[in-house]
């Protein structure tokens, strides 16, 4: 992974200063809450429902485990002993104290990290695929680029105070795992005609209040051009976003009204003056930072192994984890595992500070010291060899990191809702954890097969639940707490945003409504036909007929 | 010690113009989703004919006028910016469109400023790097208005030489902001190369 030098840990470094520096003149009275409040959020901090919020950047979601154990003692130090992996692929912690945030901050610097932009109205922190540089259906490993757009935006002098947050998504596969459909920008990398590395550009995805699937913008850029072009889209939001209204205020909005075509004209026009100037990337420097990304020292191994074979033989409990857990790898003989932070009942995407340490250790055991994020908030052993997975899964096993859910109906995406952010409008952890307990039998949890269910806990959709297969999301009416479900959100090549089923629901009734979801699927379907198929094959009709019946 | 507000590059110095503001006018308030809107529309509401007939161009100093005062005066101004004497100033919500189909040479002007109203409209950052890249805009580039410290770094990066510090507001700490940074990542106005084009990385 990238390895910071004295540019990159300067500025870092800088970073700490700067902040203790603020953080000081705000507690000195120096600075209202209004003048501190942008500064705070461009460090990640929020103030919160019981305490204030520290979001701590994992760009593009990789970890060594030697950062991991420093997130572990941060959480034992400065909060209680826990953190919560996000949407975005960082790491919140929920209770810190406002005037100890400089030296977490300082902590984190010793091992590369920060909080930087992890919130505000800036370029926020650049997500990508988990499976990057290890996917058999990877055509370009999207990370070089990614660390190239991360220093890029890092305090960029004129989209610091943007319009609205803005979230750059890159993906380098077949199959999209980034969801950069619903990014204000999406970089999909591709071969063209020529062989040569190109992008096909995205822009005013987004989800949130008004959710809108992106529009090509560009088909063909070099990726030379990359940030070039992005700094023109982005100086036409800045000019052009709208500053008047918080809730129009995101490119989407401004794509929207000006109509792709026009947008696009606007861009282009822009780019003329753009193009090839300083920020244009060269060959160097796209060398010197995908050195950092190149492929693990890996064994010559076979794709095949006994210990592995006997083990999905004698175990079922093992083998049922593997079907969901374990994923192709372009090297023979390795795979990737993910190791699910959902276990039934508990916070989704909480882990404590041991299972923190455990998993750092089996990351140095078992996949060369490193590990990646989700958006789907797991984590994930990248580079495991088939011989080694069986002990994995069970020391993961001991420590509730194990439970065979991925991908499934009990895999919930989900923010931390009006427990512990003052932004929501109702809770949504206490939701998740009555669904997965009304789902607590495995084998039928294996028979509805993949299915997503995203929740969030209001409009702003950190639980992403407009693309959900099932999305619910929290509502207020009068003050007291409702919940409306959506059916038929996809991420993916293939995306699509939920349609509304009908009149939210109360919390104590969401269990049965996705009991009542799962048996018109179950009695509908084809052999083989996942929930998200079916719902596209009949519609939402008959859904919604039985739920209200 | 000067008791200015005013840092032109690394130095507390005294103001030599006299600021010419436009008349105001009872403006509406607008609201938005239930809140007071807080930012004009980029194009929206020039000042209008009256104020601009209504503003006073003093006679014997330098001067910096509303952009729509000086189209209106142009004529009538050309000696006075012979003897340099005439700057402008614009909102962050008003566009470079007007002044550059005039203009064809904007470095007449000894001075232009920007007025940024609150300190969250990172208009003025597009503002001047449009004014020194495209527009080659070379004498002085002034942010007046919501001018904070911790908005310096980015002004400095965006073009800007000089910055009239929000009254109230400590000059002398907000002058040690322009150093926050000791080698950004990105090209931008004032160090145009990115990191790895100026130096050798590892």
């Amino acid at each position: 992974m990238y390895q910071y030098d004295n540019i990159d840990q300067t500025i870092v470094n800088e970073r700490v200063a700067q902040f203790r520096d603020q953080t000081s003149r705000y507690l000195s009275g120096k600075l209202t809450d209004d003048e501190f409040r942008p500064l705070r959020l461009q460090n990640g901090l929020y103030i919160q429902r019981h305490a204030p919020m520290l979001r701590i950047a994992i760009p593009y979601g990789l970890l060594s485990s030697k950062q991991l154990r420093k997130l572990a003692d941060i959480a034992d130090r400065f909060d209680r002993g826990y953190g919560h992996f996000s949407t975005r692929q960082n790491l919140q912690l929920n209770w810190p104290k406002l005037e100890e945030t400089p030296d977490i901050l300082e902590e984190l610097s010793k091992v590369e990290m920060h909080a930087i932009q992890t919130s505000g109205n800036c370029i926020r922190n650049i997500t990508t695929d988990q499976f990057a540089g290890v996917a058999p259906d990877e055509i370009i490993d999207p990370r070089a680029i990614a660390e190239i757009l991360r220093q890029w935006s890092t305090f960029h002098p004129e989209f610091s105070f943007l319009p609205r947050k803005f979230k750059i998504a890159v993906s380098g596969s077949k199959q999209d795992r980034a969801i950069v459909q619903a990014h204000d920008i999406g970089l999909e990398f591709y071969y063209d005609k020529k062989q040569k590395m190109a992008i096909r550009v995205w822009v005013g995805g987004g989800l949130g209040r008004t959710p809108i699937l992106g529009s090509v913008i560009r088909e063909h850029l070099e990726w030379e051009h990359a940030l070039t072009y992005c700094e023109a889209i982005i100086r036409v939001y800045n000019l052009h976003g709208r500053r008047d209204n918080i809730y129009k205020a995101r490119i989407k909005i401004l794509v929207k009204a000006l109509g792709i075509e026009e947008f696009k004209k606007q861009v282009e026009a822009e780019w003329l003056h753009l193009k090839n100037s300083p920020n244009t990337i060269n060959e160097n420097e796209l060398k010197r930072v995908a050195k950092f990304f190149t492929s693990m020292p890996y064994e010559k191994l076979n794709d095949q192994d006994d210990v592995f074979d006997q083990a999905i033989q004698n175990n079922k409990a093992f083998a049922s984890w593997v079907k969901r857990s374990v994923h192709p790898h372009k090297q023979k003989g390795y795979q990737s595992v993910t190791l699910s932070l959902k276990p039934h009942g508990l916070a989704p995407g909480d882990a404590t500070s041991d299972q923190m340490r455990i998993v750092a250790e089996l990351a140095d055991q078992y996949s060369f010291g490193e590990l990646r994020v989700s958006h789907e908030q797991n984590l994930i052993l990248a580079d495991v060899k088939l011989k080694d997975i069986f002990n994995v899964w069970e020391k993961a096993k001991a420590h509730q990191l194990a439970t065979p859910n991925i991908g499934l109906l009990t895999d919930i995406i989900c923010c931390p809702g009006g427990d512990f952010c003052s932004l929501a409008n109702a809770k949504s952890i206490p939701i998740a954890t009555s669904i997965q307990e009304a789902f607590d039998d495995l084998d039928y949890l294996h028979d509805i097969g993949e299915l997503e269910l995203n929740i969030s806990g209001c409009m702003n959709a950190c639980g992403h639940h407009h693309i959900g297969h099932i999305g619910v999301l929290g509502v207020d009416k009068d003050g007291s707490e409702w919940y409306q479900v959506t059916i038929g959100g996809k991420q993916g090549s293939d995306a699509s945003l939920g349609t509304v089923i009908g009149p939210s629901f109360a919390a104590e009734e969401m269990p049965g409504v996705i009991k009542k979801l799962i048996d018109v699927y179950i009695k509908q379907r084809n052999p083989e036909e996942s929930f998200i198929d079916t719902v596209r094959r009949i519609g939402v009709n008959p859904f919604k007929e039985h739920v209200y019946a | 010690m000067l008791n200015s507000q005013l840092i032109l590059n690394q130095s507390i110095i005294d103001d030599e113009w006299t600021f010419v503001a436009l008349p105001s006018e009872n403006e509406e308030i607008k609201k938005q989703a239930g809140k007071v809107v807080l930012f004009k529309l980029t194009g929206e509401s020039s000042p209008s004919e009256l104020q601009i007939n209504e503003t006073v161009i003093p006679q014997n100093s330098k001067i910096i006028l509303p952009l729509s005062v000086y189209l209106k005066n142009r004529e009538a101004l050309k000696t006075r910016l012979k003897n340099n004497e005439i700057a402008l100033w614009l909102a962050t919500h008003e566009t470079l469109h007007a002044l550059i189909t005039i203009e064809k040479d904007i470095n007449i002007f000894p001075l232009i400023a920007i007025f940024v109203e609150r300190f969250q409209d990172g208009r003025i950052f597009s503002l001047g790097n449009l004014l020194r890249t495209r527009y080659q805009f070379k004498n002085t580039l002034r942010a007046f208005g919501d001018v904070l410290q911790d908005q310096l770094f980015y002004l400095k990066r965006s073009g800007f030489d000089s910055y009239l510090i929000k009254t109230g507001k400590d000059v002398h700490e907000a002058l040690k902001a322009l150093q926050s940074f000791s080698d950004p990542y990105q090209g931008a106005v004032d160090i145009k190369e990115p990191v790895w084009k100026r130096r050798v990385r590892s």
